[in-house]
């Protein structure tokens, strides 16, 4: 076959062009990269992976989905990648945090006899915390200095609202490993928001 | 009778999956009991209301967010290899 008819069957493909993907659907590819991995780089290369892998994967593009959907389906798996790969890139430079992430955890907040080591301090009014904003940025703050896994949970289930299941299935863990970090996350991030930000509240008045 | 941390457990999985009656039962006498508890169940309110605030802000951010030219080149350039290669 010729070069050019060659190139018309290949763009003939129900799943369209590479070229037609990149500008009809680049850009909602990159939103939901960046909302997930929250770096512009790392969302990048989510995307190119993405995009290669579905040029590599076009002959099984059933139809029937839409287009974006089936490469939205693929970017999924890349973003999965990318954070066991940060899972293993913090593991390896950094014994501590993994020490950190698979320990029980509760022995900083908690006495042998499971009382609370320290009274716990008075928050004050919700409503006016979360009208001034400082509190939703020590939150923030906190949350970027977990461990990158109990982070990353986090965030799928708290920031981005995905159900238990689909957590459970993606990352395969079970259940109850998951309710453990998302607990010992919030333990964390309530240590960490009282040293920061009441500390900080403290000093203003 | 439940100790802080299964208390702290049960409070904090109670934003996972429904508690079983008698969850229900010890956890609420518990949190009767104990102060610090009380605190962590308010403290665990406002820690998932400001996540709420955050996706919000997040989404907002994410909704205007364009992939940005250059990047959009160094893939175009990158799927015609690969578009390339497969045609090979």
């Amino acid at each position: 076959m010729e070069e050019a008819n060659l190139n018309k069957h290949l763009d003939e493909h129900p799943a369209g062009s590479p070229e037609t993907w990149l500008d009809e659907h680049g850009s909602a590819l990159y939103r939901y990269a960046l909302l997930h991995l929250r770096d512009p780089h790392k969302a990048e290369d989510a995307v190119q992976e993405a995009l290669l892998a579905a040029l590599g994967a076009r002959g099984r593009f059933a139809g029937g989905a839409s287009v974006r959907t089936w490469l939205v389906g693929i970017l999924k798996h890349k973003v999965m990648d990318q954070f066991r790969r940060q899972a293993r890139e913090v593991q390896l430079e950094d014994p501590d945090d993994r020490a950190e992430s698979d320990a029980p955890g509760d022995e900083s907040d908690f006495d042998p006899s499971g009382h609370w080591r320290n009274k716990l301090s008075d928050w004050g009014n919700p409503e006016e915390m979360l009208e001034r904003g400082e509190f939703v940025a020590f939150l923030q703050r906190c949350l970027d200095a977990l461990p990158q896994r109990l982070a990353h949970l986090f965030w799928l289930r708290e920031v981005l609202e995905e159900d238990t299941k689909t957590i459970c299935k993606d990352l395969a863990i079970t259940p109850n490993n998951l309710w453990t970090m998302l607990h010992r996350t919030r333990l964390g991030l309530r240590r960490c928001l009282d040293s920061t930000w009441l500390k900080d509240a403290g000093r203003r008045g | 009778m439940l100790t802080c941390k299964d208390a702290s457990h049960l409070l904090s999985e109670r934003q996972e999956r429904p508690l079983s009656r008698r969850e229900r039962w010890g956890l609420r006498l518990h949190l009767w009991m104990c102060v610090s508890c009380r605190r962590f169940e308010q403290q665990l309110d406002l820690m998932r209301r400001a996540m709420r605030l955050l996706r919000r802000r997040v989404e907002a951010e994410a909704d205007a967010a364009e992939l940005p030219a250059d990047a959009r080149e160094r893939i175009r350039r990158a799927l015609a290899e690969g578009h390339d290669r497969a045609k090979d």
